[in-house]
């Protein structure tokens, strides 16, 4: 008597597909994923986990968390990071100290893995949600992260 | 004419005018040009829509928006697809049989376009009344795989050789079950021809006349002709992870989108046959717009796309059979249970146990 079960439940659990995907037939309008994308770039605004380019956040007084301590350097696998670094006398201490001149970040070289975000200690870099990378030269995808001038935050290495 | 006469409905007037002004052999070689090149319109027209509404619902099952850029809400954006197709190259493997290769897209549009021409699609609008027109119908469809299996062969590639085989077993198979539950129905009108069918209707539509076995028998022919489209869940032949595009992988250009344009006006013919047989075609339901005659191509068309509808339903929820698990579905469930509805169907044509209105 399996025979008549088996169209029974065949049946019935066809139908339970055929209700999910009808009430995302019917919902559709409302919950439409496609972005359309040139129309709406005023308002379009990419989610939490979306890997734009890697950044290097600054506070109000132009400083960062970055100690120059190139795990990120060494974490990438593809050579998108270079630090250029320098010692110099910290005013406090009056020790020397190592800190950064230059954080370069190659977004033409860069593969999104993520893996210097997740080595940096500090969290000095963090990805940006930032999706329209296009240029016409490569030489500007050759960024310097941190801002002329400024300096690691106070305390950040304790 | 006597010979000419087999109901050529629309062209009478047209005929009469034309008899007018020439010769009678010639009006009626220039009517059926007419209707020839009408119904070539048709084709054309409802392939292009019929690709558009696939794309717009499989997009709103899958949350998406669809192709909505070119015209408004995207209504030119297969005339655009054909424009591209039409211009581009029509390329070829190197040891294709040349000859069946080209034929082959003809086979499957030419047999397709035949069966529109016995639709009923008013009272007055039916091309071609036979008063075989089901038998004629079933005929016509099995033609189709003859190209399918032709193109399969001809263009020298495995995964198009295997497509279309597998294309041969389905069809093969599951005519039966269509021929079957298209018979179950034939009990209660007595008549092959579709007019005839109609008129029967008048009565109730078949699917309530016949009520649980006519149910029953709609049921197997959807899924029937589903897997006689060759549309998921059936759509082994084109098993996009498996074969590439199946049979018409050699394919590009113009002869592609025959296949293409031959594929979806099927959708719409096993539809339109399931409206003739099950839902009383041109009939308005309870017989609101009786007194409007030409109002019966909206019911007809309405109720089809309906049924394309409830196939795209289908193919965006089903996944994909094995080719075990089809011929599983055909041999040992929708054929006996269609034998036995054909017997309970005669019974109760027999007793008198039909609803009528």
């Amino acid at each position: 008597m399996s025979y008549f079960s088996d169209i029974y439940k065949g049946i019935k659990t066809l139908l339970k597909g055929m209700g999910v995907t009808g009430k995302y037939f019917l919902t559709s309008r409302k919950g439409a994923i496609t972005q359309q994308y040139p129309d709406n770039r005023e308002t379009l605004k990419m989610f939490e986990r979306f890997r734009g380019e890697v950044v290097m956040p600054h506070d109000e007084n132009n400083e960062h968390t970055c100690t120059g301590c190139q795990k990120c350097e060494i974490a990438c696998p593809n050579g998108s990071i270079e630090i250029i670094w320098d010692r110099g006398i910290d005013e406090t201490t009056g020790k020397k100290k190592k800190k950064i001149d230059k954080h370069i970040y190659h977004l033409g070289l860069c593969t999104m893995c993520g893996l210097c975000i997740e080595a940096c200690p500090t969290d000095a870099i963090v990805w940006a949600q930032n999706y329209e990378n296009s240029v016409y030269d490569r030489t500007q995808l050759t960024k310097v992260l941190n801002e002329p001038g400024s300096k690691v935050k106070a305390g950040i290495e304790d | 004419m006597s010979t000419m006469s087999i109901a050529l409905n629309i062209t009478t007037t047209i005929q009469d005018w034309l008899m007018n002004m020439m010769p009678e052999g010639v009006a009626n070689i220039l009517a059926m040009v007419i209707v020839a090149l009408l119904y070539l319109a048709i084709f054309a027209v409802a392939g292009l829509y019929l690709v558009l509404l696939e794309r717009r619902v499989a997009a709103w099952f899958q949350l998406r928006i669809g192709p909505n850029r070119v015209g408004f809400q995207g209504l030119l954006q297969t005339m655009a697809d054909a424009l591209k197709l039409v211009s581009k190259e029509l390329t070829g493997t190197e040891r294709a049989d040349k000859f069946l290769y080209n034929l082959a897209p003809y086979f499957v549009i030419i047999s397709s376009l035949m069966a529109l021409a016995v639709f009923p699609f008013t009272k007055e609008f039916q091309a071609f009344d036979i008063n075989i027109g089901i038998l004629f119908l079933i005929a016509i469809s099995s033609i189709g795989v003859i190209g399918i299996l032709l193109g399969g062969w001809s263009s020298n590639n495995k995964f198009a050789l295997i497509g279309a085989m597998r294309s041969g077993v389905q069809t093969i198979s599951y005519e039966l079950s269509i021929g079957l539950s298209l018979l179950t129905m034939v009990l209660l009108t007595g008549s092959l021809q579709l007019s005839e069918i109609v008129e029967v209707q008048k009565n109730g539509w078949l699917i309530l006349q016949g009520h649980i076995p006519a149910i029953i028998a709609f049921m197997i022919y959807m899924i029937a002709g589903t897997a006689e489209t060759n549309r998921a869940p059936f759509d082994m032949v084109e098993a996009e992870s498996e074969l590439g595009a199946g049979f018409h992988t050699e394919y590009s250009g113009m002869k592609f989108a025959y296949f293409f344009l031959a594929e979806f006006i099927n959708m719409f013919i096993i539809a339109a046959i399931a409206t003739t047989v099950f839902f009383g075609a041109w009939l308005s339901p309870f017989g609101i717009t009786e007194s409007i005659p030409w109002l019966g191509v909206f019911w007809f068309l309405g109720k089809t796309l309906i049924l394309v509808f409830l196939m795209m339903w289908f193919r965006w929820t089903f996944p994909r059979l094995r080719i075990d698990q089809l011929l599983t579905l055909e041999w040992k469930y929708l054929l006996p249970i269609n034998l036995v509805n054909i017997v309970i169907m005669a019974i109760i044509v027999w007793l008198n146990m039909t609803i009528q209105i």
